[in-house]
């Protein structure tokens, strides 16, 4: 090479890594926000539940929110709410994308305004709503007594059937825009040619249409569950203190026992659950799904 | 034959469950539109008398108004720092190598990933040491944090969307890399861009559980007096606040679908 | 008024870009006279286009040189190198009328508004698209909107002009139609235009001179006619026109073709590997008698004969060396004593046609 082509390279190669600070720093100032407001804070939370009472580090906390029958069953019920939650939304969700995908795409754009104005539409609203729904002389309870289907209002509200009703409906959304979104790409030349290869129309979308579903399906079943796991506004207000998740034990810890130990804790095993989600989707489908809206 | 039969017994029932889950969906978000005209102290559906009080109550009680013009400057105030750090966040996360891209991608939807609560905790406890809680500041950093991933990804995606020879083709013609961006690309994606703001400023706005143990005293922000309300009686104002979110929300998407249908047209 | 530029000659030396373990650019050097029109010819992948993108800025090379004039632009950044540039999707701005397009540039370089409104005419004009100024892009056709992408790129009188296949999204009547336009107005412009395609007809049509380019290196610079008759490699016989090829043995600078020594008055260019004959379908000359003592004889039996509209291409099985295609005129002077299918066919190759070229280059 002559003088003047190394003298090339290296100018090259440093405007190369000029132009990626560049652009590193564009991102710099968000990234940050993110790390202070989210990062940190988790960290030093964290780091807080490897410590006992008196200071000194140890796993006590760990020891005794698996021993405790109380933190015990909070997990339980956690897991028990969620995985109802996610069942429910998928037997609720998965028909209604599935009707809305084989109706003309103007009418399906209309009727997913049904579907976006609760999802746009604040939680505190929507279970204030259930609450008056809900309640002993709300309107369900009324109608059915009416019809004669019961004589004495239903318990609905203020416990677990009001919890898992309200987070069914809060969560339903997070179910149904991603998997719609999956099922409007899948080409419905595919399903017609199975039918014209002799397949019934119910096999050909058992054998067709549904595994081609699946990744937007695995989408919303993940989302859905791990905002479950972490769900805290609806099952404080509709669960009336008799349904303790997760999140409102971490919050009940600390602010009326003040036991940073324990509730950091908790939030530790509850942020593993949920990274471990997330890794196991990315595994499977890849992260880049989530940003190809 | 009988194929045709099944098929549209099939399909029958699949739009009885369709029609009766988007019902389930939007029948409790509006219902309480009608109980904030309710006239009767305590709440009923459907209401028997016509009246405003409620309103009044809301518009005329000295706390509920300080709420809402510290969740409504909070909202604007996130929106206008979310808006374009995220969007050049995106577009610095666009120009990158792969690699850089797909570490970035992981951590900028933690705030979304990472349940709330324990976000929430822990800001809570990070601001005590510095002495921002029931501050503006302090929520606003805090909201901003979580709207930064909804601006990132709409823009984002946005970009990704756009045909970026037409940057190149504005630089071949003379156009320095920052006045091709301000002038080709960002009149382009100016349509996510304005998406995300959108999104910013609901999700400021909404946000209960950061707020609930962030803001108070002067600047506690509607969501959580709203929140402890709830949990304590149901006042009816509250039927009231939420049409009037409602009709925010519901503005928002409107505004939205608007942009999207401008988009449309003008290819 | 503005004096016109002087086009530049681009001096390319030694130029290297890989990506990984794959080398898009191999050591590459190059030199193009000033008011040149020269192609960039190769298959996709060959690199061609990561050559114009480092010439244009946008492909950052890892070492080497570029020069235009006397300048060395390598690290020089792409809206600094002065030149146009006409891209394969033409990228023109929707939101902005065809005039406000063509005008860019010229706003970018601080024109005054009336000049650039004045320039932009002019440019359009010289496009055959006056008074297209007002339209929106999305109403123009796809030829227009290439018209409106070369006056873009032409409006502030580059030295350089660079153009990335701007023809292949075209049907095959306009892209021929546009080929001619395109060499009108390069004679018209003083400007060194450095033109990529993987069609050899447009580059044979339009070219000074073509690079063929393969495997991220020049395998050879020449006319369209000494490319045409004297390629240097079998890779360029083959991209190049219609051919087939005969596997021969080359010993002391002369050639065998199944033991019979090839008459050949063209050199036998420098390469690695075996070597082969070119043959080009409309080099044979159909013999009716015995083929003349100065030709080489490649005659055989006809197998098939296939009617193609212009001409009519003749499949001849060789007594020993396999199967020749050879392309008679479909007028009665090529008709009259073809033989038909199955007969014996004389076919005499001219030792001026006899193209033996290597396997690979050196």
């Amino acid at each position: 090479m002559s003088v003047v082509e190394l003298q090339n390279a290296a100018t090259l190669k440093s405007e190369e890594r000029r132009e990626r600070l560049t652009f590193l720093g564009l991102s710099l100032p968000a990234v940050l926000a993110i790390l202070i407001v989210v990062f940190l804070p988790i960290f030093w939370l964290s780091s807080l539940s490897f410590y006992n009472a008196a200071g000194e580090p140890s796993l006590e906390n760990y020891a005794r929110i698996f021993e405790s029958a109380l933190y015990r069953r909070t997990f339980v019920v956690t897991f028990q709410i969620s995985i109802a939650v996610t069942v429910i939304c998928v037997l609720l969700g998965y028909p209604l994308c599935y009707w809305l995908t084989r109706l003309p795409n103007k009418t399906a754009a209309i009727l997913m305004v049904f579907v976006l104005v609760p999802f746009w539409t604040s939680v505190l609203v929507r279970t204030y709503a259930w609450l008056v729904l809900l309640q002993r002389n709300g309107i369900i309870n009324s109608s059915l007594m009416s019809v004669g289907i019961i004589e004495e209002p239903l318990q609905l509200a203020h416990n677990l059937t009001g919890s898992i009703i309200g987070m069914v409906h809060i969560m339903l959304p997070f179910l149904v825009l991603p998997l719609y979104a999956t099922m409007r790409s899948i080409d419905t030349d595919l399903v017609r040619a199975a039918v014209g290869l002799g397949s019934s129309p119910r096999g050909a979308f058992w054998r067709v249409f549904f595994p081609m579903s699946l990744p937007g399906l695995f989408a919303g079943i993940v989302l859905v569950f791990i905002l479950s796991l972490g769900f805290y506004v609806t099952p404080a207000l509709l669960g009336g203190g008799r349904v303790q998740m997760l999140a409102q034990r971490i919050e009940s810890t600390i602010t009326v026992y003040s036991n940073w130990g324990a509730a950091s804790a908790l939030g530790v095993v509850l942020l593993l659950l949920a990274l471990a989600m997330i890794w196991l989707m990315n595994r499977v489908f890849g992260l880049d799904k989530l940003f190809m809206r | 034959m009988e194929q045709l039969g099944q098929r549209k017994i099939d399909g029958l029932w699949l739009t009885v469950v369709g029609i009766a889950v988007l019902f389930f969906l939007i029948l409790p978000t509006l219902i309480v539109i009608p109980m904030s005209f309710s006239g009767a102290s305590f709440l009923e559906f459907p209401p028997t008398s016509f009246s405003l009080r409620w309103y009044e109550a809301y518009f005329t009680s000295p706390e509920w108004m300080s709420a809402t013009k510290t969740s409504l400057i909070a909202a604007v105030l996130t929106t206008a720092f979310a808006t374009p750090l995220g969007s050049l966040c995106a577009y610095g996360l666009h120009c990158s190598t792969p690699r850089i891209r797909s570490s970035a991608q992981i951590l900028v939807i933690m705030p979304i990933v990472v349940p709330v609560i324990l976000i929430a905790v822990g800001v809570f406890s990070l601001y005590a040491k510095l002495g921002l809680n029931y501050t503006l500041t302090g929520i606003v950093i805090a909201h901003t944090a979580l709207a930064l991933p909804f601006v990132i990804v709409t823009v984002m995606s946005g970009l990704q969307n756009y045909d970026f020879d037409q940057e190149l083709a504005a630089r071949s013609l003379g156009a320095s890399r920052a006045y091709a961006l301000w002038t080709v690309t960002v009149p382009q994606v100016k349509f996510s861009i304005q998406t995300g703001a959108f999104l910013a400023f609901i999700t400021s706005l909404d946000e209960v559980v950061i707020s609930m143990l962030v803001s108070g005293g002067d600047n506690a922000t509607i969501t959580r007096r709203m929140f402890n309300s709830l949990r304590d009686q149901l006042d009816p104002t509250i039927a009231a606040i939420s049409t009037c979110l409602i009709v925010v929300s519901v503005g928002m998407l409107i505004g939205v679908q608007l942009i999207g249908r401008s988009k449309n047209s003008d290819k | 008024m503005t004096t016109a530029a002087q086009s530049l000659p681009i001096d390319i030396s030694n130029l290297c870009k890989a990506y990984g373990s794959v080398k898009a650019l191999d050591d590459v050097s190059l030199n193009i006279a000033a008011g040149e029109f020269l192609t960039l010819l190769g298959p996709s992948g060959s690199g061609k286009t990561t050559l114009l993108m480092a010439l244009a800025g946008f492909v950052r090379p890892d070492s080497g040189s570029i020069q235009f004039g006397t300048q060395e632009m390598i690290a020089t950044p792409p809206h600094k190198r002065g030149l146009g540039m006409v891209f394969q999707s033409y990228a023109l701005f929707p939101f902005m009328t065809v005039a406000e397009n063509v005008a860019y540039p010229l706003k970018v370089r601080g024109v005054s508004k009336s000049d650039q409104k004045a320039r932009a005419e002019r440019a359009l004009d010289t496009v055959q698209l006056g008074g297209y100024g007002d339209r929106r892009i999305t109403q123009l056709s796809g030829g227009q909107r290439q018209r409106v992408a070369l006056a873009r790129a032409m409006v502030f009188e580059p030295q350089i002009i660079l153009m990335d296949e701007p023809l292949s999204a075209l049907d095959k009547k306009l892209r021929e139609h546009m080929q001619i336009e395109l060499k009108a107005l390069h004679q018209k412009l003083d400007a060194t235009v450095v033109y990529v395609t993987h069609d050899q007809r447009e580059a044979l049509t339009m070219s000074d001179r073509i690079a063929v380019v393969n495997h991220g290196r020049i395998e050879q610079v020449e006319t369209p006619e000494r490319l045409y008759r004297q390629p240097h490699s079998f890779f360029v016989a083959d991209f190049i026109g219609e051919s087939i090829s005969l596997p021969v043995e080359v010993a002391n600078d002369k050639a065998q073709l199944g033991g019979r020594l090839l008459k050949s008055d063209l050199p036998i260019a420098v390469g690695r590997g075996g070597h082969r004959l070119v043959v080009r379908p409309e080099l044979l000359e159909v013999t009716p008698g015995a083929v003349p003592e100065t030709a080489n004889d490649l005659s055989g039996h006809v197998h098939d004969i296939i009617y193609q509209g212009d001409s009519v291409l003749v499949i001849v099985q060789h007594d020993s060396a396999g199967q020749i295609n050879v392309r008679v005129p479909a007028n009665r002077a090529g008709q009259t004593g073809l033989p038909s299918k199955g007969e014996r066919i004389g076919l005499a190759l001219h030792p001026e046609d006899t193209i033996i070229v290597p396997e690979h280059v050196a």
